[in-house]
């Protein structure tokens, strides 16, 4: 699964990453690392409007969402 | 009625009715919240710039800040952070509030002039979606302004801090100048004009604080609405400023404050090329910095350090808008207003072009 870095990055450039990473790894899956509520919520919300199943865990001060394609 | 199960549009309707409440109780005509507009009054009131008739320590912005912090304290969501192109952000924030001032209102208060019937506001919100536009655009050709990183958590109480300061001053209202001998202000209260109109003080607090907590817990933000629709066509933000904008017109009209019309509106022009050209600098330097200014008070009293720069930069705006005759009245765009926004839009538009980054992608 690929990782993207999007910590640190202000409204709405994780959300701009993020949709550009699940069109070009659709099948993969991509990992996304943000760092605040806003852009956890917001990524999230974009990946299941896209139909991708979505998990999230906490590693220190990241939020780790997991987006997968659906089964 | 699913629809009143999203907070976002409940927090949007109780915002609107608050915001029309606040009017009631003596805040200017289309101006029960106005983020632009309010700390215009604060730079005022603190002798950032000598408009007498607009010069007033508006508590709604105090509340809003402190507001926003103890909604993010509780949810464990007050997290200090900073240091993404402050002095970048400062100016971002200076130039938005030159727009705003030659249009005479911030995104929200643009969207309770259309609700009180001034079709001016038409003018403006297209200005403003064209300047989100553009931004998008450069959003889109990948413009960053780069990484924030964690801070101290109590380097992130500057702001709250700065809000408690105010708030002293206010209830004060403290004669820390000498003018012939004479103690003067600051702080300085208006005696007339829009500056002299203003609810009661705990009504105000009370009000912000109120707005405060449901725009951080739902993330009420009115560029970022309009940049979501456009951007990934997501209707989440758009939803809470319809709800924001149908509670205003509806408590208008049924207050028989409703009146519809471009010419005679209150704190209002009819320069549809300043109007429009204001807001869209507005909306671009709103973009480029990441979300309109109440969303920048909110995040301020998150613990983002940039937001709270760029607010300050919003505060000094100010004062240079209506000090150095950038600022619209009622008579319409001031003698340098149309320097000031050719002038921000320069500044907006090489920021966006300059500030593009390709390596922020996956690894």
């Amino acid at each position: 699964m690929r990782k993207l870095d999007a910590r640190g990055l202000s409204c709405p450039q994780p959300v701009i990453l993020a949709k550009r990473a699940m069109e070009q790894f659709r099948d993969e899956g991509v990992e996304v690392w943000v760092d605040t509520g806003v852009a956890r919520d917001n990524v999230e919300r974009l990946a299941r409007m896209r139909g991708f199943t979505v998990s999230v865990r906490t590693d220190g001060n990241a939020f780790i969402l997991s987006v997968k394609p659906e089964e | 009625m699913k629809y009143l199960r999203n907070p976002l549009v409940l927090s949007g309707m109780v915002i609107g009715a608050i915001a029309i409440a606040l009017q009631r109780l003596g805040n200017p005509p289309n101006m029960g919240i106005c983020v632009a507009c309010m700390i215009r009054d604060i730079s005022g009131a603190l002798g950032l710039h000598r408009a007498t008739t607009v010069q007033y320590i508006r508590p709604e912005i105090i509340g809003l800040v402190l507001g926003s912090t103890l909604s993010a304290a509780a949810n464990r969501e007050f997290h200090a952070r900073g240091g993404s192109a402050p002095l970048v952000r400062f100016f971002l924030g200076f130039f938005a509030m030159v727009g705003a001032l030659v249009f005479l209102g911030c995104p929200w208060r643009a969207i309770l002039r259309l609700a009180g019937g001034d079709a001016n506001a038409i003018i403006g919100l297209a200005g403003l979606a064209f300047g989100i536009w553009v931004g998008v655009g450069f959003l889109k050709a990948g413009y960053t302004l780069g990484r924030s990183h964690w801070n101290e958590q109590g380097s992130g109480l500057v702001m709250p801090l700065l809000m408690v300061v105010l708030l002293l001053l206010a209830l004060f209202t403290p004669q820390m100048g000498i003018a012939d001998g004479a103690r003067t202000g600051p702080v300085f209260v208006s005696l007339k004009g829009p500056g002299s109109q203003h609810a009661p003080l705990v009504a105000s607090l009370v009000g912000g604080l109120i707005v405060g907590v449901l725009a951080q817990r739902t993330r009420f933000c009115t560029v970022g609405a309009l940049r979501d629709l456009m951007l990934i066509r997501d209707f989440h933000l758009f939803s809470g400023i319809v709800a924001f904008f149908s509670t205003a017109l509806f408590l208008n009209l049924v207050l028989g404050q409703f009146r519809w019309g471009f010419a005679g509106q209150p704190i209002a022009h009819s320069s549809h090329l300043w109007n429009f050209a204001g807001m869209a600098l507005a909306g671009l330097a709103f973009t480029l910095a990441g979300g309109c200014p109440g969303r920048q008070l909110i995040m301020s009293g998150e613990g983002d350090a940039d937001a709270g720069v760029f607010v300050l930069g919003m505060l000094v705006g100010a004062g240079f808008s209506h000090n150095m005759s950038m600022a619209a009245s009622p008579a319409g765009p001031g003698a340098f207003s149309q320097v000031g926004v050719l002038v921000g839009l320069a500044f907006c538009l090489a920021l966006g072009y300059c500030m593009r980054r390709t390596d922020l992608g996956v690894n």
